[in-house]
């Protein structure tokens, strides 16, 4: 066992020490598991050794922060947001992830797993997108670092989310429309593994949040936490050396929210996941995994899924790609279980509203899934569940809204007081 | 009846194995299927309990089972069903962990036995992750049948092995279910490498489509699962004739090698 590095100082990034790792076969709680055909076992043991060995390794982690700093272009910064502050009467600061290359905290896991797709001697990368921020960031590494990539995408989500196909294709990526069981999400993870049971021996899948088999919520997790750890420093800089109250991020599969609350999972401050709220969730049209889900297992992992009484699972339904899936990420589970994070959610509506806040206020255009949390947080202030007047909050903004703006305009365009923008005809 | 005993007492008797799939729940179609191929030679038949992402099935399998649950098909349902088949063979359940867990592990196993069913296939649940399944099946006499693929390490081999009941299943090839143009050439490789580790019944399956495919697997292994070919049968309203007489071939191929070997043997 190779001794744990303590922080690693390079292009201006700052790495924490590694975590804690899962227990036992990638075990959170009640949550994790490797719950995978026979076939992809060997190598996700594979993985999991090369993860830790360079997860400790001083070079690996030198080079990873390097990439994060004079690549992605972090540290990202804290932005104190003083006219969204004075509107809802707390104090909120923005962790600005949207400025990141390619424009989400996406970037941050797959550099970590492009650098380990080298380390591994693979040539081959594939990925599952939704919205395609994770398929557009894994077609840019991989054009990085000369690796062939394919994206898999479920038709529907290629229909909404034409611009991005066309970015992937540009970096070089082959994307894949998947028209197999409600052709989202959920099913272009399906059909990546499956791919990856025939192409395991010379293809990393460079799974996109923190779900699926063990090792990957840990390994996301891992390389996501850099969002949390330094946005922790900032507020103490901001804050005289307090931690805000309250730590807000949204939640899909989670991957942006854990790597937040591992920042601030040992200091005082409450941890809140927002889900996709959809039309309600009375309405059964949500991607609420947490709060209306039960305990199964699903692509690898037991967690939180949205299934009905026979444990088929259901379809998600959110106004963005981003949270459309219906499950969650293991530790989420774990700490939902552990009563440490507490899990809430925002209707598509209530996301609306966090983009004409936060585009009013404050000059910024969110991605529909951090609105979430904008648009949560602007109904939360002030109920007895919610956050009291007064208090500081800190809310990872995930992504940025360039990616939305032609649904946006196309479709609710009057949730802004404007006129639609009528779409073009585009050859198919 | 016992899976294994059942099928070590055929290989005893110098036949190959055939163990034909076919989809629960498949609209009007599937308990006569089950039925056909039992008629036209089959030494078990695996009825698939259909989920909504078959991550080990290809595009043939993942059809069938969204028919199935667009026409209601459930655990519950198809166990009430298989409880009232009379076919003189094994039957074992092919499903995937989720509606498995949902149920409960030893209400499902339960579920399971109560209606006749011998042995299980869970391809998302592996070794490492088997003993909770694995516990509630044995406390009810049902068999747990362990997938082994290509990339299973030698030690790994052994232990799947050992804990395998009814057969071993081995992976014919790197892939999903589905049929495919000719045997994989990892497939004779898998089936010698099951005959060094165990004298379980060794069973090549995913990727054999045809008679010939069969055939060859059978130079090395003790049979053969056929799912996607005999599910597309049933897809493309052939109807349990079609399945029936599809397996038929099989057999007959498998019977006709058998006796070409004694002859060259002889």
């Amino acid at each position: 066992m190779t001794t744990s590095p303590s922080t690693t100082r390079a292009g201006g990034v700052h790495l924490d020490p590694p975590g804690p790792e899962p227990v036992g076969l990638g075990r959170f709680g009640d949550f994790g598991g490797m719950y995978v055909p026979e076939t992809l076992v060997p190598a996700l043991e594979d993985l999991t050794v090369e993860f830790r060995t360079a997860w400790h390794d001083t070079a690996f982690r030198t080079e990873f922060a390097e990439l994060l700093g004079s690549y992605a272009g972090r540290p990202s910064p804290v932005t104190e947001c003083h006219r969204l502050s004075a509107h809802l009467g707390i104090r909120v600061l923005l962790k600005r992830e949207d400025l990141n290359h390619t424009g989400s905290h996406k970037i941050n896991n797959v550099l970590g797993q492009a650098l380990l797709t080298r380390r591994m001697g693979k040539k081959r990368v594939i990925a599952e997108t939704g919205a395609g921020q994770h398929g557009v960031a894994t077609a840019t590494v991989a054009a990085l670092f000369g690796l062939e990539c394919r994206v898999y995408m479920g038709s529907v989500d290629v229909e909404r989310q034409a611009l991005n196909v066309f970015r992937m294709r540009l970096l070089g990526a082959e994307v894949v429309p998947v028209t197999s069981g409600s052709a989202t999400l959920k099913d272009a993870v399906n059909d990546a593994l499956r791919h990856w049971v025939a192409s395991v021996e010379t293809t990393h899948y460079i799974l996109g949040s923190v779900v699926g088999p063990h090792p990957f919520p840990w390994m996301v997790r891992e390389f996501c936490r850099v969002v949390g750890d330094e946005a922790r420093e900032q507020c103490r800089l901001i804050l005289d050396g307090r931690d805000p109250d309250v730590v807000v991020a949204c939640v899909g599969g989670g991957s942006n929210a854990i790597g937040t609350f591992t920042g601030f999972v040992d200091t005082d401050a409450r941890l809140i996941g927002v889900e996709a709220g959809g039309q309600g969730l009375e309405s059964g049209r949500h991607g609420a995994a947490l709060s209306r889900g039960v305990p199964g297992i699903l692509h690898g992992a037991r967690s939180y899924f949205m299934q009905d009484e026979h444990g088929q699972i259901l379809e998600a339904h959110s106004i963005s790609a981003g949270l459309d899936y219906p499950g969650v990420g293991p530790e989420h589970a774990s700490l939902k279980a552990s009563g440490r994070a507490e899990y809430s959610h925002a209707t598509d509506e209530m996301a609306l509203v966090g983009v004409r806040l936060l585009a009013r206020l404050e000059g910024i255009m969110p991605a529909l899934e951090p609105a979430h949390a904008i648009g949560w947080l602007a109904d939360a202030v002030g109920r007895a569940d919610g956050v009291a007047v007064g208090s500081t909050v800190l809310i990872t903004l995930s992504g940025r809204g360039d990616k939305d703006a032609e649904q946006l305009a196309e479709r609710y365009a009057g949730a802004f007081g404007l006129e639609p923008v009528e779409r073009d005809e585009r050859p198919r | 009846m016992k899976l294994e005993a059942h099928l070590r007492q055929a290989r005893a008797s110098g036949r190959k194995l055939l163990v034909p799939y076919v989809t629960g729940g498949l609209g009007g179609v599937w308990m006569e299927a089950i039925e056909a191929v039992a008629e036209a030679g089959a030494d078990a038949v695996e009825v698939g309990i259909p989920f909504s992402d078959p991550v080990m099935d290809g595009p043939t399998i993942q059809e069938a089972s969204l028919r199935a649950l667009d026409v209601g098909a459930t655990p519950a349902g198809i166990n009430a069903d298989l409880a009232t088949l009379r076919i003189g063979i094994p039957l074992l359940v092919m499903t995937y962990c989720n509606p498995v867990a949902h149920m409960g592990f030893e209400r499902f196993a339960t579920l399971l036995v109560e209606a006749g069913v011998d042995g299980a296939i869970v391809p998302d649940l592996p070794l490492d992750e088997l003993d909770p399944w694995s516990d509630a099946a044995g406390a009810v006499g049902l068999e747990t049948v362990l997938l082994a693929a290509p990339t299973t390490p030698d030690d790994r081999l052994r232990r799947i092995c050992e804990r395998s009941q009814g057969f071993v299943y081995g992976v014919s090839l790197l892939g999903v279910t589905g049929e495919r143009l000719a045997l994989s050439s990892q497939a004779l490789e898998m089936a010698r490498r099951l005959k060094r580790t165990t004298d379980k019944p060794a069973v090549l399956g995913v990727g054999i489509s045809n008679a010939e495919q069969a055939v060859e697997a059978c130079s090395a292994a003790d049979g053969v699962v056929i799912g996607s070919a005999v599910v597309r049968c049933l897809l493309s309203g052939g109807g349990a004739e079609a399945a029936g007489a599809y397996v038929a071939t099989i057999r007959q191929a498998l019977t006709d090698a058998g006796a070409s070997a004694d002859a060259v043997a002889g």
